[in-house]
């Protein structure tokens, strides 16, 4: 576990050096996950060594986002300015996103073929 | 015996007390998650996000002192990114057999959640750093913080801005999508990571496996597009 650890953060940290260094819009750990795509594709051994510890990472990945989301408390002069403007906006580009992402999504499957039956939902699904 | 106040004093300048009860409100929300059937209104983000600023408002702790212990947490997000790498990279061929639908889910969902998003806070009258906070919003925690880091953003506001919409995601995909007749799982679970992250895609696979892996694949593909979109957008509407 110590050594896929050590890897991951190996991963983590040559992706800060590429994001600094190169100056590119990606934050580190982003640059990081790709190079680990990239990574696996040349040595699939290498997937299999980090999926256990990733795995237990990916499971937790809810509890690591709280330290942040307490920050919060330091914007409540914020959100009673500003409040109903950041609701608003959340909940209409949400709904207008996910609409247009899956009728992009099933437009493109339907004009290039690529509809899989299997995938489709049934009239009594939820 | 000693002091209470004293030994208040004490934890209160170590890390140790508010790690503890980081991980403790978390468990406490993981708990009510499951009590509640994991219906996604009952997020256990977010109710150990409350437990946590009543808990900070009631012993007057400011936030800087909470993070002192809470950062340790908060570092597991960098590791936990590039591990985003092993899901997608096990459905690589996936992405390969339904590339073109997934390329046009993923730019359409990805550029209208940003710029419907800030158009409407415009219209609000938000601007500057709060704007900035709200551009990476769809994108899981990690990428959006360190996306509002970049852009002039405040990684807090922004948090704050994700878990809610991931939430309200998670709510409404099913009757939204419903409603506008898409039946290819695929299709629907990959607007919904999309636009939605990692709760809508938690939602994603309690409705249907497809729709779930899907979900995963859009949420990582959308880390990475809004991290070079938001910027371009930002700088354009902000």
């Amino acid at each position: 576990m110590i050594a896929a650890l050590s890897l991951i953060l190996a991963f983590q940290l040559a992706g800060e050096i590429l994001s600094r260094a190169l100056d590119l819009p990606l934050p580190g750990p982003v640059v990081g996950l790709c190079l680990l795509v990239a990574a696996c594709i040349l040595r699939p051994a290498l997937a299999d060594r980090l999926r256990p510890t990733a795995q237990g990472l990916l499971a937790h990945l809810s509890l690591f986002f709280v330290p942040a989301g307490v920050g919060i408390v330091a914007h409540w002069p914020v959100l009673r300015d500003q409040g109903i403007g950041l609701a608003v906006a959340i909940m209409g580009s949400t709904v207008l996103a996910i609409a247009a992402g899956a009728l992009a999504f099933q437009a493109v499957a339907r004009w290039t073929g690529s509809v899989d039956p299997s995938a489709l939902k049934g009239d009594k699904d939820g | 015996m000693a002091d209470p106040a004293l030994i208040w004093s004490y934890l209160a300048q170590g890390p140790l007390l508010w790690l503890t009860t980081t991980l403790v409100a978390y468990v406490i929300g993981d708990a009510l998650f499951r009590a509640a059937g994991r219906q996604s209104w009952a997020n256990p983000v977010l109710i150990a996000v409350i437990l946590l600023a009543v808990l900070l408002g009631a012993t007057g702790t400011d936030y800087a002192t909470y993070f002192e212990g809470a950062q340790f947490v908060h570092f597991m997000l960098g590791p936990a990114t590039v591990c985003l790498a092993l899901p997608l990279y096990d459905n690589l061929p996936r992405v390969r057999r339904a590339l073109w639908p997934m390329l046009a889910g993923l730019f359409v969902g990805s550029g209208v959640a940003i710029v419907s998003a800030l158009l409407i806070a415009r219209g609000f009258g938000i601007s500057g750093p709060v704007l900035a906070s709200l551009a990476p919003k769809s994108t899981t925690a990690p990428v959006a913080i360190g996306i509002a880091e970049r852009i002039g953003g405040q990684p807090t506001l922004t948090a704050a801005l994700v878990l809610l919409t991931g939430i309200f995601g998670a709510v409404v995909v099913t009757p939204l999508l419903n409603a506008l007749r898409v039946r290819d799982w695929r299709a629907r679970g990959f607007a919904v990571g999309v636009a939605a992250h990692g709760i809508g895609t938690a939602r994603a696979f309690q409705v249907n496996e497809t729709a779930g892996a899907f979900s995963g694949i859009g949420m990582g593909l959308n880390a990475v597009l809004t991290a070079v979109i938001a910027p371009v957008v930002v700088g354009w509407l902000g």
